[in-house]
């Protein structure tokens, strides 16, 4: 445990020293914002102003998807650099090195909420709900996110490089994100794709995070915060069920 | 009474097709040098990988320290440090940061993992780099900072995998003298390397190993005298000199003299005696020579002679 701390302090400092992962972090979800609202948020929304509570949430959810799945190609990395070999040597659990990248990584998703909502607010956005609801929802937006990274974990253990295991992420991520309603109301979409959109856990994230951040009137018709949140839970218990033995069990198989 | 510290017997590993050992037997006593000599591909890596508990071998048993690589594997890593053959330092971290995170990983405090930082940054001349991201380095300083990392716990076995590889001859002195400083202190070393100049100038023994067998086990001295030492070189000033030193090379080395290139000779020979008493032969009979030198046989000349002696063997026996 004590290991996996000094880790995920490195996973850290990395983060700090290495300037594209902190833009992941910190550039991206602001570009990102400024893309979606000023340019398409008046074609989508009207103006500006309206889309803002309706994107943002969803800004957060893309941004901590893409950070989320980071944590696969890093672990890859080290592996092919030979820096797991030191790792290894040393009279430490076999595990803390894994653990140690993902609670570094819940430091990552923590600055990159902090760093959207922050700059949201700069330019506008309102909280429609209570610090309560805020921070349930930064709550389980990384919660989602550390039950997603198993995914990123297997891929980066089963992927020959670096660069295979990107490039397979982005390859998961795009359908999941882009698939949903995080940018325009699901009504909008063809009919063959609401359904998909219906079943991706990814838009009943957005969902909830909407219902918490911005207000249930933000949300789709006919759905609850409760009951969005309670789908957001049961999607972490089966990704986690699914993927963390998997996972787990290719990190064993090649460390 | 010596102790062994690293003891391996019948270690095979295989991977798919490839038998990366065959069934290797190692033994190094405590404080001493043991040099695995061979050429790419033999199974040096395979051997260091799993006596430092990052392999299990698929059958065999070694104990390092005393303590069982498979099921002792925690207990051994309390004892060993490594140095593998890419120097395995985290690239977005600065020299310090590296050495300090291990040092916390081995379970010093925050402060005193920075002093055995600070003191092997010294030790390793790379005090004015430790700020700097380690991939900023160059690859001396990087092999320098990977060996720092593997000291920070003062192991008392270490482990070597082609510490040279890839450096230029002084930083390659650099390491030897590192090498030198760690066994002074009584640390137990195992290396490997390509080359038997090295094995020859840092180890008490040496193994060869080829196809993941071991092929000879013997001191340096034992070995050079197996494949026939040094060899004593000769490029003469004029060629009509030659039959005259040909004569003069019979007479030192222990097989009939080679001419490698029309105006040069070469002939193995048992030590350094020789080059004198070739020397002043030349010089008694004025005749002048633009090379004379004397240099060990090449890891290419070991394994002909250590694998032409051992077809030998077999036609002895057949």
């Amino acid at each position: 445990m004590k290991d996996s701390l000094i880790l995920a302090r490195r996973t850290i400092t990395k983060m700090f020293r290495n300037p594209e992962q902190f833009i992941d972090v910190s550039v991206q979800p602001i570009i990102m914002t400024v893309l979606f609202v000023y340019i398409f948020g008046g074609a989508v929304a009207g103006n500006s102003a309206d889309y803002l509570p309706f994107v943002l949430p969803g800004i957060i959810v893309q941004t901590i998807m893409f950070t989320s799945l980071t944590i696969g190609v890093n672990l890859n990395t080290d592996i092919q650099k030979g820096v797991f070999d030191r790792f290894r040597s040393l009279p430490i659990a076999r595990s803390a090195p894994l653990f140690g990248a993902v609670f570094g990584d819940i430091v990552r998703h923590a600055i990159a909420t902090a760093v959207t909502l922050i700059f949201g607010v700069i330019i506008g956005y309102r909280f429609g709900t209570d610090w309560l609801h805020v921070a349930a929802a930064v709550l389980l937006i990384i919660l989602f996110a550390v039950s997603l990274c198993w995914v990123s974990v297997l891929i980066g253990m089963v992927a020959r490089s670096a660069g295979a295991v990107q490039g397979l992420s982005f390859l998961i991520v795009f359908p999941l994100t882009f698939g949903s309603s995080t940018f325009v109301p699901a009504s909008t979409l063809p009919e063959w794709l609401q359904g998909w959109v219906a079943i991706n856990p990814v838009t009943h994230v957005i969902e909830a995070m909407r219902g918490l951040l911005s207000g249930a009137e933000y949300m789709s018709p006919g759905m609850t915060v409760g009951g969005e949140v309670l789908w957001v839970l049961a999607s972490c218990v089966v990704l986690v069920g699914v993927f963390f033995p998997l996972a787990t069990w290719a990190y064993r198989r090649k460390v | 009474m010596t102790t062994t510290a690293i003891e391996a017997h019948g270690l095979t590993k295989r991977y798919g097709k490839t038998q990366a050992l065959a069934g290797i037997d190692l033994e190094v006593s405590e404080g001493r040098v043991l040099g695995v000599l061979g050429p790419n591909g033999a199974g040096k890596t395979t051997a260091v990988r799993i006596l430092a508990t990052l392999l299990r071998p698929d059958s065999g048993t070694a104990t390092v320290s005393g303590f069982d690589i498979v099921h002792q594997a925690k207990d051994v890593r309390r004892t060993i440090g490594l140095t593998g053959q890419y120097a395995s330092v985290d690239e977005d971290l600065t020299g310090v940061q590296n050495l300090v995170m291990i040092g916390r990983l081995l379970d010093l405090s925050r402060k005193n993992a920075i002093a055995r930082a600070t003191e092997l940054l010294a030790e390793f001349d790379l005090t004015d780099a430790g700020r700097r991201l380690t991939k900023t380095y160059s690859g001396g300083m990087r092999r320098r900072l990977d060996l720092a990392a593997s000291l920070i716990g003062r192991p008392s076995v270490v482990f070597l995998d082609e510490p040279t590889t890839g450096l230029d001859p002084a930083k390659r002195d650099d390491v030897w003298d590192m090498v030198r400083a760690l066994v002074r202190q009584g640390t137990t070393v195992l290396l490997t390397t390509q080359y038997l100049e090295e094995a020859d100038a840092l180890a008490n023994e040496i193994t060869v190993i080829d196809h993941g067998r071991v092929i000879a086990h013997d001191t340096p001295q034992g070995l050079k005298r197996q494949v026939g030492g040094q060899t004593l070189e000769v490029r003469a000033n004029d060629i009509a000199d030659l039959p005259e030193i040909r004569r003069l090379l019979e007479r030192v080395g222990t097989r009939a003299p080679e001419q490698p290139s029309p105006d040069q000779l070469a002939v193995p020979v048992l030590d350094e005696t020789a080059l004198t008493s070739v020397v002043s032969e030349l010089a008694g009979r004025g005749i002048r020579v633009s090379e004379l030198s004397l240099r060990l046989p090449s890891l290419d000349e070991v394994f002909y002679s250590l694998t032409g002696a051992t077809k030998t063997d077999e036609e002895v026996a057949a």
